[in-house]
């Protein structure tokens, strides 16, 4: 099982949150306008990173409230816990452009790389 | 010991080349719908200049991972007709692959447990019948009859209150289905090649012309993505975007067994699926981890809820241990529905999106993607799969037969 950081009550058991999917994807600024493409991207496309991903999580079992995460999608690691609104950290951005590969490739693990290590709120 | 000892190394089922400088279409994914695409190919097509390449190991990925079980008992008329043709390939395949790979037709009963998982099912029975797909609602003493060691008494939390059963349903030996098409894909010239990991696609425009991979760049007149959760990297380097999440997928199985389980038991509700192999072992699965993975393993306490719910389904796995646990990724879509189609990328196709069930999809995912990559338009099957659905809305949602115990 994995452990969490929410960031309102610590840390705590994986099976105390619930999956959101891909972090920061923003509520069409003019739906009306929208092509059946741009709708089904925003309904259906999301990315699905094998690397660092930034993506939601809901506490439910505690606080219920939502934050957001990157978490290493190859090996589980947690890189950052932080709250809605808030960017995503880009020192971490600038790690997964780092790695965002071309080609696959293993990422790095967090002792190797200190340029991954948990920097987050 | 001296290797004098050792018996001769049994006839090898496929040769080992090195990848040639081009080929007429290249399959990129060495598993079991690498395998079949390939397959249909150079039996319904006549291409013979054909390699499929394999990162790893030849079905070292989902193939070697599933708990091998097939059914058609789908809601939708485009998914009946896709599963159903796939479950008749499955009926002649052993013949025509000459190959017994233990494709034991046991049947396979999918537990109802609340009025709406009755309702739920009740209607897809009816629609199965209407499909021809051959399918009947049992009680719960019928279900006792088919499946003695099952607990349908009320002291469970969640008593079985019926059951569709679907009996020319079952499972066969993954391995042996992979070889037995290896075998036949060798035979007609296909080129097996593994170890061989896709680096990058060459394009003139928006035409693919060529595959980097970890041994050289090949040229080729058609690319197939049979990738499974792997399939957002690669289209990644294609440039195009794919509406599916990889998330992983476990499953375990027990120490051997005298044979206990006649047939084939799923739960959506309380999430497992059981059967057992023919050497012994109980085989089960459960749902996928909730999040996005590609480590090839999950969470341990998904493995502990969906033993929770066997043990109180068939009381007798009470006293059975554990032997191993494992993970695959799987690539799920929206509508729980795969995609078999052309891509945004000229003279590339894609086939991915089974999700959890994409085994007993082998036949019918060759069958179907040979047609689409050898005519460059899809097979009336797999017409309705295209990437498409996901814009005019025409989506095909199976969540109900498919989503947890696919």
């Amino acid at each position: 099982m994995l452990l969490f950081t929410c960031p309102n009550c610590g840390p705590r058991n994986e099976t105390e949150f619930h999956y959101g999917g891909q972090a920061h994807v923003a509520y069409p600024a003019n739906p009306a306008e929208l092509s059946d493409r741009e709708w089904a991207e925003y309904l259906f496309y999301r990315e699905n990173t094998r690397g660092l991903f930034a993506e939601r999580w809901v506490h439910s079992a505690g606080c219920r409230k939502w934050f957001n995460m990157v978490r290493d999608t190859v090996s589980y690691d947690v890189k950052a816990v932080y709250r809605i609104g808030e960017l995503r950290p880009e020192t971490l951005e600038r790690a997964a452009a780092a790695t965002a590969p071309d080609q696959p490739q293993q990422l790095a693990p967090a002792q190797a790389n200190p340029n991954n290590a948990s920097e987050g709120v | 010991m001296s290797t004098e000892h050792l018996p001769e190394h049994p006839e090898f089922l496929w040769r080992n080349p090195d990848p040639k400088k081009s080929y007429d279409a290249v399959i990129v994914g060495g598993g079991g719908h690498g395998l079949a695409t390939a397959y249909f190919l150079a039996k319904n097509h006549g291409m013979r200049n054909i390699a499929i390449l394999e990162k790893g190991w030849l079905a070292g990925g989902n193939m070697a991972r599933n708990t091998t079980i097939i059914r058609s008992n789908y809601l939708w008329d485009e998914s009946a007709a896709m599963y159903e043709h796939s479950l008749k390939l499955w009926e002649i395949l052993p013949e025509e692959l000459e190959y017994d790979f233990l494709f034991s037709q046991r049947g396979v009963m999918n537990l109802a447990h609340t009025l709406g998982d009755v309702r739920e099912s009740v209607r897809r029975v009816g629609a199965n019948q209407l499909n021809g797909v051959d399918a009947e609602w049992l009680d719960p003493k019928q279900v006792k009859e088919l499946c003695p060691i099952l607990n349908i008494n009320d002291n469970i939390r969640y008593p079985v209150m019926g059951a569709t059963y679907q009996p020319r349903a079952g499972i066969a030996k993954h391995d042996h289905v992979a070889w037995a098409f290896a075998r036949k894909c060798d035979e007609m010239g296909v080129d097996i090649i593994q170890n061989c990991e896709v680096t990058g696609f060459v394009k003139d425009g928006n035409k693919v012309t060529g595959v980097k991979t970890t041994r050289g760049t090949i040229n080729t007149e058609k690319v197939g993505l049979c990738a499974a959760g792997y399939t957002s990297v690669l289209a990644e380097m294609a440039g195009f975007r794919i509406p599916i999440q990889s998330h992983p997928l476990q499953a375990l199985v027990s120490e051997l067994h005298e044979p206990v389980h006649p047939t084939v038991v799923m739960s959506n509700h309380v999430h497992v699926y059981v059967s057992q192999a023919h050497k012994g072992e109980l085989v089960m699965g459960a749902g996928v981890d909730s999040y996005n993975g590609y480590g090839q393993r999950g969470s341990f306490h998904v493995i502990e809820e969906q033993m929770a719910a066997a043990v109180e389904l068939f009381p007798i796995f009470a006293r059975a241990h554990v032997l191993r646990t494992w993970g695959g990724v799987v690539d799920t879509t929206m509508d729980a529905s795969p995609i078999v189609g052309a891509t945004p990328v000229e003279n590339m196709f894609v086939n991915c999106g089974w999700g959890t069930g994409g085994f007993k999809g082998t036949p019918a995912a060759g069958l179907t993607f040979a047609h689409t990559i050898a005519t460059g338009s899809p097979h009336a099957l797999n017409k309705p799969f295209g990437m498409e659905r996901f814009e005019t809305g025409a989506l095909i949602d199976e969540h109900g037969a498919a989503a947890v115990a696919h």
